[in-house]
């Protein structure tokens, strides 16, 4: 490709290139301050007409440095830093955590903390697939309504982590062999008010919204992401089961105490954008069962290992790797301790980032409109892409 | 005892209007009459303050709870605020929320420049503010206040909606008062000699690293040593 003229040392914005296949082409920056990349993203897109012919994603523009400072601070202090990776799934990105410590360190975790570890889990998995299903249809042009909606039911489900811990968003929950705070009786009834609840929201969720013609007209074939890439990508979570590929860590791994929960995995038959949407909903419904599933069988107990470690902890030398079904897909910490109070090497396994990584395929003979709702649809998060 | 020089408490600056006419006393008494004095001045800060439009613009964190102040719970519109301007050119209000990374930060302070006059800024959150729990990092910029002036701050990792309005509610106030960051006289002098320096994304660091019209290294003030 040639360009007609240089770009601006600070980066152009809307060029135009040549290109001797296609013809005459346009290169638009799209990001990072733009409504539609959900956060600090870019995308170089080039545009025959409309139609997308190159897309180069740009990223980096929130990189806080999170391995880096892991390394640096000791290992509970990582957990604050862990919720603000995702930071709409704070408490799975602490269980990831707290697992992959565990299993450093060999820790045990009584029964009550798993069981809440899982309804937390599933409470935040609620919350974020019906976020990302407000702004998806945000990002269809379905202006206001949905996304309204969507928070209103958030605002329900962060009430809920603000009583327990404190904190709306930053829950900072989970520790290494239990869990920072016991549930009240209180608390889990008032999750059962809000679970027994949910079904009905969602009937009247997809009653506006899942057979409406636009949104079917919008997203259908769009973004058609196929099994064998998705697999060779390398891609987890809602975006690899629509594309028909079963595949959930909660069947696969067991952890916790998925195998005494019974639920199914819903999974896509096209792959494509509607299907991304569809099994967000499907496993909303489904996270309502395991939730209802767990608060009638919760026991009364310790929520902490009594001979767990909290100050001057640590793990012997050696490696673990810990993960679980976030809600975006794979969240997984990769731990190297070398006897010292910090660990060695902190990685982070982001969902968002290796989901991403697709999105030029997924985007390629498509307009730009369907662009963003094909990345509204990959359900990033910049903070978990970036860190 | 550190104190940035931007947010060192300040005599109030003189309203830009000389206030000829009744004094404060003899409006009230006129008011109770059913007669209302004001200045055009007064009139415009008024109108402002309650159609302050923000620019839609996430950050990081922060961002989300942004969204939720504009949603049906917390509504931003009940403060004449809810029109989120996707483009800088619409907006007068600029929340920075969330952290400002060194490869960001030439993008804001571009945004800032692209804003019309009058241009009110909010630093929402500790990154903002300071760089926050990514202070030590080597890619957070350390305050947002570096390069552009800030109105307001909003303590909190995140803030809560609550946070924000009340936030969004003392910078009415200072509209109101004419006491916004841009009449200091400092960011006046900043704001004269034209658009705010947008730092290159340099190898080791932003260059310029701040900018030295409106941001000084604290002064550090050590009780005198014998």
């Amino acid at each position: 490709m040639t360009t007609a003229f240089t770009p601006t040392p600070s980066g152009a914005h809307v060029r135009a290139v040549h290109d001797p296949f296609h013809g005459d082409l346009l290169e638009i920056s799209m990001g990072p301050h733009h409504p539609s990349t959900h956060g600090v993203f870019r995308m170089m897109v080039t545009l025959d007409g409309e139609n997308v012919v190159k897309l180069k994603p740009v990223f980096g523009y929130l990189h806080r440095n999170h391995e880096k400072l892991g390394e640096n601070t000791s290992y509970l202090g990582s957990m604050p830093y862990t919720d603000r990776l995702d930071y709409f799934c704070s408490m799975t990105n602490n269980w990831a955590y707290a697992l992959a410590v565990e299993k450093l360190a060999g820790q045990p975790v009584p029964e009550r903390a798993e069981y809440l570890r899982v309804i937390l889990a599933e409470l935040t998995r609620l919350l974020n697939h019906t976020c990302l299903a407000g702004f998806l249809l945000q990002d269809t042009g379905a202006s206001g309504t949905p996304l309204m909606y969507a928070f209103r039911e958030r605002e329900k489900i962060l009430d809920l982590f603000e009583a327990l811990s404190g904190s709306r968003m930053m829950c900072n929950y989970q520790r290494f062999g239990g869990c920072r705070i016991d549930a009240t009786p209180a608390w889990l009834a008032a999750v059962r008010g809000i679970v027994d609840g949910y079904g009905a929201f969602l009937d009247e969720y997809e009653e506006l919204i899942t057979g409406n013609e636009i949104l079917l007209a919008r997203t259908q074939n769009v973004g058609v992401l196929s099994p064998a890439l998705a697999v060779s990508a390398g891609i987890t979570g809602p975006m690899l089961r629509a594309a028909g590929v079963d595949y959930d860590l909660r069947k696969v791994d067991g952890y916790g105490l998925y195998p005494r929960f019974d639920f199914r995995v819903p999974l896509g038959a096209h792959g494509d954008t509607y299907d991304r949407y569809m099994v967000r909903m499907l496993e909303m419904r489904e996270s309502i069962g395991i939730l209802r599933q767990a608060l009638a069988a919760i026991p009364d107990g310790p929520i902490m290992d009594p001979k767990a470690k909290i100050r001057g902890f640590r793990p012997k030398p050696g490696e673990a790797y810990g993960r679980i079904e976030g809600p975006k897909g794979e969240i997984g910490f990769y731990l190297i301790s070398d006897g010292t109070p910090n660990p060695y090497r902190y990685r982070v396994r982001p969902p968002s980032l290796i989901n991403l990584t697709v999105l030029e395929d997924l985007c390629l003979g498509h307009t730009l409109a369907d662009a963003v709702i094909i990345l509204g649809s990959i359900d990033i998060v910049l903070g978990e892409v970036d860190r | 005892m550190i104190m940035p020089d931007a947010a060192r408490p300040e005599t109030p600056a003189p309203s830009p209007v000389p206030a000829p006419g009744p004094s404060d006393a003899e409006r009230d008494e006129l008011r109770r009459h059913g007669i209302l004095l004001t200045s055009i001045h007064e009139l415009a800060n008024w109108g402002r303050s309650h159609s302050v439009w923000p620019l839609q613009f996430g950050l990081a964190c922060c961002a989300i709870e942004m969204i939720a102040a504009s949603m049906a719970r917390f509504d931003i519109a009940r403060f004449g605020s809810e029109v989120f301007r996707p483009s800088p050119r619409q907006a007068d209000l600029l929340i920075v929320s969330g952290t400002v990374t060194k490869k960001m930060a030439p993008q804001v302070i571009r945004l800032w420049n692209q804003m019309p006059e009058p241009k009110y800024c909010i630093a929402m959150g500790a990154c903002a503010i300071s760089g926050g729990p990514f202070k030590q990092g080597y890619n957070v910029l350390k305050g947002i206040d570096r390069f552009i002036p800030v109105d307001v701050y909003i303590p909190g990792c995140p803030p809560r909606p609550e946070a924000l309005l009340h936030g969004l509610m003392e910078l009415q106030d200072q509209i109101r008062a004419g006491r916004t960051a841009a009449s200091r006289p400092t960011v006046k002098a900043a704001q004269a000699s034209g658009d705010y320096p947008v730092p290159d994304f340099g190898p080791e660091d932003l260059e310029p690293p701040a900018n030295p019209a409106i941001w000084q290294p604290p002064a550090l003030v050590r009780p005198d040593k014998p």
